[in-house]
């Protein structure tokens, strides 16, 4: 008798197994996933129909990747950063910085090697000095440590440059933002170039990837970011990874520097203001959840874009910046709200 | 059977101050192979504080801690993971973002080299992980199942999963069965039980005496951060048992 009732309440359990089996959970996962992409996708095509001249045109594709380029970089640092729960608002400051030091570096005449190295070296510094306020001050949240620094990193980006802009690089410095590869031998035209930039953004993005999903470091990444105790008792030590973290967040700012060197061909004093917002925006749009954890490198790609192909459809259509602020704004909201929803779906309560 | 088996593990003259409170005073503690040690007391008592100077996530104030004789110093839970001593925490310790695979085996992930670089072994994780789950009768959809879509006794016996993964000596289990449906306790002392048939000692953190006299060879009791009482289990009662707790001998 009691097997038999046991029986019973197997093969219930089994019934309601596969109910959960049904081709809407299956699909939730890949929506998790791609979800973000197809929005991305029908930006595109709604952009299209209503530019159908110029939006998919090679020289407004390029463009849009050109404009991209830094903000892609300081994105992918903060990501990282919001994968561990944490938060950087200093990234504009430090590329603001790394950008000034290089500025000075070339004017006093060092070779193209060490002016291009510069910047990254001290995006990189900079980044160190976060992560290390974070964990050895043991700032209550990452949030204070990098608004001072925030404040700190641009005045003394003023203070070295005095608060003016320095102009003049050499092509060399200017490859990474403004280099061009010919593509004549494919038998296009000279004016169907691929930017530089966009090859670089391909393989840091790639690199990345590699790095978060297919390295230890990596996965620590996320785990601290999903319960920063249970990785601490698993013998991650913490504040290592984190100070990690936020170095190389600020080693993408200075990448950041490198190619807005090369796009302006100047340093100045306003270089990447609120951009660290931008940067917050593209991630958050791109699915990163601010509780850490959650996101993919995917995901801010196409953030990114998506605020990029907003900023420049408009720009296409002549709508005031008024509006793309609005737009921008409304876009954060809804792609969060969507996130709510899909979690009151997807996860166990 | 507890004098004759090596001793594991033994704590001496632990204490712990946190600022001016103390946590714990001059506790001793002792684990053999094969052993199951259950340690009682009221919320406050300092259990968990003692299992966490164990696992090395606290350091103590005074005291040392011996692994098999030797004496050893904990600077993080990775020293004694090293020395064979894992633990399973009340707050289950899991990430719940992260599959069942890659808990499991967090921070001590299997990887293989490509050039001079290490990529995560993730086909090695996924078999490392079933075989396992296997041996130990865990019931789960699939290895690549995230943790937070779990119930909480599967989240328990993916913690304990997690522990017993690596040859463990000593095990060491918070509160095991407390979150847990009556059919999953059962399953978690089998498991309990089979642990200590292979040599391992395990030390038992519960309120509940079914768990006590059901898994256990020796209970002691912490009250108010101190040694209490200790008994063999078989010369003691549930009810003198209950009485150390509220602090009555």
């Amino acid at each position: 008798m009691k097997s038999l009732v046991g029986l019973w309440e197997k093969n219930k359990m089994d019934d309601k197994e596969k109910k959960q089996d049904s081709l809407y959970v299956k699909l939730i996962p890949y929506f998790e996933k791609y979800g973000i992409l197809l929005l991305l996708v029908i930006m595109i095509l709604v952009m299209h129909i209503l530019q159908p001249d110029v939006f998919l045109s090679w020289r407004n594709v390029t463009n849009v990747f050109k404009q991209i380029s830094w903000q892609s970089m300081l994105a992918l640092g903060v990501f990282m950063v919001i994968v561990t729960a944490g938060i950087d608002l200093s990234v504009g400051s430090i590329m603001m910085l790394s950008l000034m030091i290089l500025a000075i570096v070339a004017k006093a005449g060092a070779p193209w090697f060490v002016v291009v190295l510069v910047p990254l070296f001290a995006g990189f510094l900079c980044g160190l000095i976060n992560g290390l306020g974070i964990t050895l001050l043991r700032m209550p949240h990452p949030f204070i440590m990098t608004l001072g620094t925030l404040y700190i990193f641009r005045g003394t980006g003023n203070l070295i440059s005095g608060g003016t802009p320095i102009s003049g690089f050499t092509d060399e410095v200017r490859y990474l933002g403004h280099g061009r590869i010919d593509l004549t031998w494919l038998g296009l035209e000279k004016s169907q170039y691929l930017p530089v930039s966009l090859v670089l953004i391909a393989v840091v993005y790639f690199v990345f990837w590699v790095f978060l999903n297919h390295s230890r470091t990596g996965k620590w990444i996320y785990a601290i970011g999903g319960n920063p105790s249970a990785a601490r008792a698993s013998g991650i030590n913490v504040n290592k990874i984190l100070i990690i973290v936020y170095s190389l967040c600020g080693f993408l700012s200075g990448i950041g520097a490198l190619i807005l060197a090369g796009r302006t061909d100047s340093g100045y004093p306003n270089a990447g203001l609120q951009s660290e917002l931008d940067a917050i925006a593209a991630c958050i749009i791109g699915g990163a959840s601010f509780f850490g954890g959650r996101g993919t490198v995917l995901g801010v790609f196409a953030g990114v874009m998506i605020m990029g192909i907003l900023r420049n459809g408009l720009n296409l259509m002549d709508v005031s910046s008024f509006w793309q602020q609005v737009l921008i704004g409304s876009i954060i909201v809804l792609a969060v709200y969507v996130d709510v929803l899909r979690r009151d779906f997807g996860t166990r309560k | 059977m507890t004098s004759t088996n090596k001793l594991l593990l033994e704590a001496k003259g632990i204490t712990k101050y946190f600022g001016t409170i103390t946590a714990l005073e001059n506790v001793n503690l002792k684990v053999h192979e094969g052993e199951c040690l259950g340690v009682v007391g009221d919320n406050g008592a300092g259990k968990s504080t003692l299992m966490k100077v164990l696992s090395g996530l606290y350091k103590p104030s005074a005291g040392a801690l011996f692994f098999e004789g030797k004496e050893q110093v904990l600077d993080s839970p990775k020293d004694s993971q090293n020395l064979g001593l894992e633990m399973v925490y009340q707050d289950l310790a899991l990430a719940g973002n992260l599959p069942i695979g890659e808990n499991i085996f967090l921070g001590r992930e299997p990887t293989k080299n490509i050039g001079f670089l290490k990529f995560l072994d993730f086909k090695k994780i996924q078999e490392m992980t079933s075989a396992h789950l296997e041996k130990l009768k865990i019931n789960v959809k699939s290895a690549d199942q995230k943790v937070e879509e779990l119930s909480g006794g599967q989240r328990q016996a993916v913690a304990i999963a997690r522990s017993t993964a690596f040859n463990a000596k000593v095990v060491i289990m918070d509160e095991p069965t407390a979150a847990l449906a009556i059919k999953e306790v059962g399953k978690v002392l089998d498991l309990i039980n089979k642990l200590k048939s292979t040599g391992v000692g395990v030390i038992v953190i519960s309120h509940r005496m079914d768990d006590i006299f059901t898994v256990c060879d020796r209970v002691m009791a912490l009250f108010q951060g101190t040694n209490f009482a200790e008994s063999q289990l078989d010369k003691t009662s549930r009810d003198e048992v209950i009485g150390w707790i509220m602090g009555k001998k």
